[in-house]
């Protein structure tokens, strides 16, 4: 019994953030703010959904499995990467250098480095190690 | 010799745990695989890993992991609250640039996959010479307090465990 309505709340607060998380990217104005959306509210719902699974296998079904760990493992590897690429992208396609913040060091923005710039500074820097 | 059979021994041991977790059931036959696969697969990509990381305390890494845990469970929910109950008129968002302190290319991994996790900030970029990080805040009133926070929280923390 208890055990069931842990599960249950563990469902609807999985379902409230994927929810949350649908309802940021129609809601926020611009690419760069929806991207937060569906990369935090949705690790919580998914998050939800596999503690539940979990549960659910281990004290009603019996048998304990270790793929919900998994899953959360490469969620956790794949969210930030992918988040990263559409940032990426949308920085090449929609932003000038000069939309954002000094590095602070002598190069610029991975993003906005030419490849020949990048091409004479590390054939300075193979000329220097030699 | 041994580091050219076994170029990274914990990513080795690592493979053949996950493989025993992904097929779910210890018999001989499946460690048989997962330890060929242990093998290999290090081999295989070794160009791409030239150093080993070396990590120091395995107590600071489990503390990292529950923080960063406690941290994401915090950050959805403030996510959540700004996403249902500012208008966005009131969501100020902001690029904020972080000079980097850590300098193996793991740790800077692991502290811009943390940032991405964690509290309405999504790592965007980094300097050509890898020595600052470019973030974007969701709704960032003050972004030097959210600079000083990410250095303190999670960079201070990656390099007692990473250098």
């Amino acid at each position: 019994m208890i055990i069931e309505i842990l599960v249950s709340v563990c469902l609807v607060i999985s379902g409230i953030f994927g929810l949350v998380g649908s309802f940021g990217l129609i809601k926020l104005p611009d690419p760069m703010m929806r991207l937060h959306a569906p990369t935090k509210a949705t690790t919580l719902g998914v998050g939800g959904a596999l503690v539940a699974s979990m549960l659910y296998m281990h004290f009603i079904n019996g048998n304990f499995s270790f793929h919900e760990l998994m899953i959360t493992l490469f969620l956790f590897l794949t969210a930030p990467v992918t988040g990263n690429f559409i940032a990426k992208t949308h920085l090449h396609l929609n932003h000038k250098a000069s939309d954002l913040p000094p590095t602070g060091t002598d190069r610029p923005w991975a993003t906005f480095e030419s490849d020949a710039m990048r091409e004479k500074i590390e054939a300075a820097e193979d000329a220097k190690a030699d | 010799m041994l580091r050219k059979i076994l170029p990274h021994p914990l990513l080795t041991l690592t493979l053949i745990v996950v493989w025993q977790m992904l097929v779910n059931k210890l018999t001989l036959g499946n460690l048989l695989l997962g330890t060929i696969l242990g093998l290999i697969i290090p081999v295989i990509t070794s160009p791409y890993w030239p150093n080993s990381p070396r990590l120091t305390s395995v107590p600071r890494i489990i503390g990292y992991v529950l923080l960063v845990i406690w941290d994401i469970i915090v950050a959805n929910v403030q996510v959540a609250y700004i996403v249902l109950f500012k208008a966005n008129a009131n969501i100020k968002p902001a690029w904020i640039s972080i000079p980097l302190d850590l300098r193996t290319p793991e740790a800077i991994t692991v502290l811009a996959g943390t940032i991405t996790m964690t509290p309405g900030t999504v790592s965007s970029d980094l300097s050509a010479d890898g020595r600052s990080l470019l973030v974007h805040c969701l709704d960032a009133p003050d972004p030097d307090a959210v600079r000083d926070d990410i250095k303190s929280r999670y960079e201070r923390r990656l390099k007692e465990i990473f250098e």
